[in-house]
């Protein structure tokens, strides 16, 4: 990556506050193989801004003024790098040098393969086994005598967006697979994402038939029944597509669309309306603008919100997990999920609704493995949709940004229920799109095994599982009601707000703000240590925890026996 | 008048009664003469006894013989009755219209209700204006209470006594006062120990289109200028009202006259442009539809949260002009009491961590609202749901806890009390048992004898489980200047308030008890490690 930095290095430079532009830092800019770094000159601070160039979504460059060139370098977690650069000349420099920096056209100039894999050989391994998605399903009780493994997949010979291990119907023959898959976009055929211990109803995920205007497949047909047996004392499935009933409809045209309630026997289909991933880029860059805004007035930003139809769209994927959700604890019916391919707003929709029906993917780890399974395993196209690459614009989109934001959303209605805090959301966010980690490099399964991604990178999960004191909530509790069972949320309009640490996080005030989170987490460490001063005094009797209150003397002995 | 005389229909047996996040109760439906109650005879069903004065509007249906009543109150709750029987149901609503809207101050429930609690500290006498000058002595010796309006005959609006500067005698009060808005001559709102700046306050001033002036007015806020320092005089109105008042009397401050103030406008709406901007907002909350869009657009048209801005963003700058320029205040607007009094309240809150405490606050608001006048009756006769024309009605007081409500968001370690406190307070200005809120000036109060023949909101307030009640959790007290940002994304809708009858604060209590278990868990540690090490220091003594 060398050989693209024109200018190594600029003195004299000025990074501006934003929020208080006659406020700026003297410097100098260095231009690294990763990194953009600029160093206070003040000897006493020496403050250093760090931006990783595969952080970098665009530099602009302002026409010239008298004190020199303005680059405003705005990142993909949405924050904006202003500097002053007194040469022209050298503003144009680093400007075309991050250009191309920031533009990997290979993988093998992304950050997390530009290290020595055998550098710390061991630790890469056990990073890569530290999620072990089979056990996943082992938790929810999978493989049984409902849903059973099947071989079909390896080698990814019916699918080549799959994981190579998929869970079906135990009814499902392999003519059924093989015809089910021919029948669907891309060989998505329907399989087994999340299994509901208590109900026995099931969320399969799949792409949309090609049905056009009136194929049909017997296999297919088979499949959604086999689905339905599967869920014993159920007499129907609900068929989520989440498109907007129109969307679906144009898809006949081309061979392509929904299933025909005449056709398949005991299915009720649903339409949700969740947009598609052009929509939701240019709904993301206005809610960006939104968030830049200089000095909005109270009207110009609601009106901005209203129209940027963010908060909508948000609501309308919270929507559909909520349908799905219900379905299967309350209802106690099967849903298969599908959208066109089967793994932008399905992965949404279905991911959505484990979140809601789960309580373990509410912890850290539980949706480390969600992600894993309902994104990674399934093939969102990771590299597509977060621009690793330099590639086609028109495949760019927020759709892991949506969920990540619909987890935010209800984290604010259930404060207590999630094991991590907003910082978390905020980091996963950034690594989706950073490449400092292998975990999201590719479009599939099967293109990061051919790559060698776990031979070449480290895996993302070990590390932030290290960090976790910083990730946690500290109001989250595993005996609180909010983290057992389902969460219901209320999704009216007045429930969203505009996600200010994602889209807004620029603003300062004096002096810093406070948050509850920082200052109880603050609280429970100093708890901690206090009881462990207690106990090597043999105070606190050996029952005592970090738990606060008594609440745990609350719970009934038989309780907590059978835990 | 008795009360008897308009109850038409004191008592009505099997009527249903459907409220907010309650499961629906069947019971017998009781009127007096302030209250309406309904009381099911089964256990563990909350009864509910509503002021009348919280009634704010009532709506009938009927199907059949069975009539249906939703009252509408004041607090933004909307509750339903159902009642068998279309004339006891038309008895009963016409009752209420009758009963909830009585303008006789003689009526009033406070002046009946006796308290059921032991008054501790009688709020009557917590926040006397003597003690808050004591204060003020300690630390400077430039000014004085005077007794110039002690029969409130200068100010009809203003208290007994005002602190002014020392060097201006009574004599040029009353001539300053006649060239002020209902004679509200500058007094003094607020003393920056720090750096010896005060902030005052007025009506406007009488220039009218002549540009008359008033060499004893000039006189009395020049006194509160250190020699060769500006100062600066925020009207909290456009330039173009502020022009246009001139026509009626009315006017601004002249550089000619006042060289050594600089004006500087701000655009906080007159009342009745508030009142009708919260009447649209609770529309827009109770709007069933389901779109995204049509919340915000609706959000947005009331216009409330831009209110909000607006009254933040002036009183920051009061408290940037007195913190970071170290220069005097003067705050007013058309009369001074309502905008002004949200400025000078608001600034003190970012100014002096005093008023960020649970007496504090009351202090704050006994000082810089009640005593200063704010016409309370008037402005709080109805609230969002009226359908009678608007008289003097506006949430300006509303507003103000709004604001103090985004500042509480945004330094939750920095205020003694919760957001309850604030609920709290929103309630009793517009229904409540305790003479607190009647009336509209110190004067009305004292000529009713509230003091004698009411009791305090105050002398609840203060009793220990109700301080408690209040308290933050996260309070720790901060002597720090706290800078609200007033960007929009930093503004919310204020859900305790707006929200409250509509979605479930379930989950957000459970929070907060959370909150508080792990504070108090960790103290309970706290003091047991003391102990301990207590014990451990004084065993080592003895060896």
């Amino acid at each position: 990556m060398m050989e693209h930095i024109r200018t190594p290095k600029v003195e004299n430079v000025r990074l501006i506050d934003r929020t208080a532009p006659r406020k700026a830092m003297v410097g100098t800019l260095y231009l690294s193989a990763t990194h953009t770094i600029f160093v206070e000159n003040n000897p006493e601070t020496r403050r250093e801004t760090w931006v990783l160039h595969s952080m970098v979504a665009s530099v602009e460059r302002p026409p010239t003024t008298p004190s020199g060139s303005h680059l405003v370098v705005h990142t993909k977690n949405f924050q904006v790098v202003q500097l002053l650069i007194p040469q022209e000349r050298d503003a144009m420099d680093v400007q075309a040098s991050l250009a191309r920096l920031s533009r990997p056209e290979k993988y093998s100039e992304l950050y997390c393969l530009s290290i020595n894999p055998n550098a710390n050989k061991e630790e890469r391994e056990e990073s890569w086994s530290f999620l072990d998605l089979q056990a996943d399903y082992r938790r929810m009780g999978v493989p049984n005598n409902l849903w059973v493994s099947t071989p079909a997949n390896s080698e990814y010979r019916v699918c080549d967006t799959y994981p190579s291990e998929l869970f079906v119907p135990k009814s499902a023959t392999p003519p059924v697979i093989v015809g089910s898959s021919k029948f669907r976009s891309r060989g998505r055929l329907p399989v087994l994402t999340y299994f509901h211990q208590d109900t026995l109803a099931a969320i399969c995920r799949c792409s949309q038939p090609l049905s056009g205007f009136s194929a049909r497949s017997q296999e297919d047909e088979q499949m959604l029944e086999a689905i339905m047996k599967s869920n014993p004392g159920s007499d129907y499935i609900y068929v989520v597509d989440t498109r907007p009933k129109l969307n679906a409809m144009a898809n006949r045209a081309a061979g392509k669309g929904y299933e025909n309630e005449d056709h398949y026997a005991n299915i009720k289909l649903q339409f949700i309306g969740i947009e598609n991933i052009h929509v939701m880029r240019n709904s993301q860059q206005k809610i960006i603008d939104v968030g830049e805004l200089k000095t909005p007035s109270m009207g110009d930003f609601l009106w901005g919100l209203e129209s940027s139809g963010w908060l909508k769209h948000i609501k309308a994927v919270l929507d559909a997990g909520v349908f799905i959700a219900k379905a299967v604890a309350e209802e106690g019916i099967s849903v298969v999920v599908h959208c066109s391919d089967g793994w932008d707003r399905t992965a949404q929709a279905c991911s959505v609704a484990s979140v809601l029906l789960e309580p373990y993917y509410r912890t850290m780890k539980g949706l480390m493995l969600l992600i894993e399974r309902d994104w990674v395993s399934f093939g969102h196209k990771f590299s597509h949709r977060y621009n690793h690459l330099e590639g086609d614009p028109k495949e760019v989109s927020p759709v892991i940004d949506q969920f990540l934001e619909c987890v935010w959303q209800l984290s604010e209605q259930f404060p207590c229920a999630f094991e991590f805090n907003e910082r978390f959301l905020v980091q996963l966010h950034r690594h989706v799109y950073s490449c400092q980690y292998g975990n999201f490099l590719g479009n599939s399964q099967k293109e990061r095994r051919d790559m060698g991604l776990r031979e070449r990178t480290h895996s993302l999960w070990p590390q932030l599982w290290k960090d976790r004191a910083q990730y946690a909530n500290p109001l989250y509790r595993a005996d609180h009601t909010q983290t057992q069972g389902m969460l219901r949320p209320n999704t009216t309009p007045y429930c969203f707000k505009m996600w200010k640490g994602m889209y807004n996080r620029v603003e300062k005030s004096s002096p810093p703000r406070q948050t509850p989170t920082d200052l109880l987490t603050a609280v429970r460490e100093e708890t901690q240590q206090l009881e462990e001063e207690l106990t090597n005094h043999q105070e606190v009797a050996p029952g005592g925890t970090a738990q606060p209150g008594t609440k745990q003397e609350d719970c009934s002995p038989d309780k907590s026996g059978s835990n | 008048m008795e009360f008897a005389e308009l109850i038409k229909t004191p008592r009505v047996d099997g009527v249903v009664l459907r409220r907010p996040f309650l499961p629906t109760v069947e019971g017998t439906l009781c009127l007096t003469g302030h209250h309406l109650i309904l009381s099911s005879r089964q256990d563990n069903t909350e009864e509910l006894w509503l002021l009348h004065a919280n009634i704010d509007a009532i709506e009938k249906r009927f199907v059949g013989s069975l009539g249906t009543i939703i009252v509408k109150c004041k607090d933004l709750r909307v509750i339903q009755l159902d009642i068998p029987g279309m004339e006891e149901c038309l008895n009963i609503a016409s009752s209420i219209e009758v009963l909830s809207t009585l303008d006789s101050v003689s009526l009033m429930y406070p002046l009946f209700y006796r308290p059921m609690f032991q008054v501790i500290e009688d709020g009557w006498k917590s926040f006397l204006p003597e003690d808050a000058f004591k204060d003020l002595e300690s630390m400077t010796e430039e000014w004085r209470l005077s007794d110039v309006n002690k029969d409130y005959s200068v100010c009809s609006s203003y208290p007994p006594l005002v602190a002014v500067p020392k060097d201006v005698d009574d004599d040029t009060l009353r001539k300053a006062a006649a060239f002020r808005h209902g004679g509200r001559f500058p007094v003094l709102s607020y003393y920056h120990k720090k750096n010896g700046m005060v902030m005052m306050r007025s009506g406007q001033p009488l220039t009218g289109t002549n540009g008359r002036r008033c060499k004893e007015d000039e006189k009395l806020i020049n006194a509160t200028l250190r020699a060769g320092k500006r100062g600066y005089i925020i009207d909290t109105r456009t330039v173009s009202v502020a022009q246009q008042a001139k026509a009626r009397g009315g006017g601004f401050e002249s550089e000619a006259n006042y060289p050594q103030w600089r004006r500087i406008h701000k655009a906080i709406e007159r009342s009745s442009i508030l009142q009708e901007s919260l009447i649209k907002l609770v529309e827009a909350c109770n709007d069933q539809s389901h779109s995204m869009d049509r919340w915000l657009s609706k959000l947005e048209a009331s216009n409330w949260q831009t209110h909000v801005k607006e009254i933040l963003t002036t009183a920051c700058l009061a408290a940037q002009c007195i913190d970071r320029e170290g220069a005097s205040v003067l705050v007013h607007g058309t009369e001074g009491t309502d905008s002004t009094l949200q400025v000078t309240s608001l600034a003190q809150i970012i100014l002096d961590p005093a008023c960020r405490t649970i007496q504090g606050f009351q202090a704050l608001v006994e000082r810089e609202w009640l005593q200063a006048g704010h016409p309370f009756q008037q402005r709080c006769s109805q609230s969002a749901y009226s359908n009678s024309k608007p008289r003097c009605e506006a949430p300006v007081f509303l507003l103000f806890l709004d604001c103090v409500w985004q500042i509480l968001r945004q330094f939750p370690c920095s205020f003694q009390f919760s957001q309850h406190f604030l609920v709290l307070l929103f309630e009793h200005t517009y229904a409540s048992q305790f003479g607190t809120f009647m009336g509209n000036s110190a004067s009305e109060r004292s000529k009713l004898n509230l003091s004698q023949k009411t009791v305090s909101l105050w002398s609840w307030v203060n009793r220990p489980q109700e301080v408690e009640r209040l308290s933050n959790p996260l309070y720790e007290a901060n002597c720090l200047v706290i800078w609200p940002s007033v960007a929009p994304q930093s503004l919310l809708l204020w859900e305790g308030v707006f929200l409250r009858w509509k979605r479930s604060s379930r989950c957000l209590d459970e929070a907060y008890d959370e909150m508080v278990h792990i504070i108090q868990y960790n103290k309970e540690l706290q003091n047991k490690v003391n102990n301990l090490r207590r014990q451990l220091g004084a065993g080592e003594q003895e060896d």
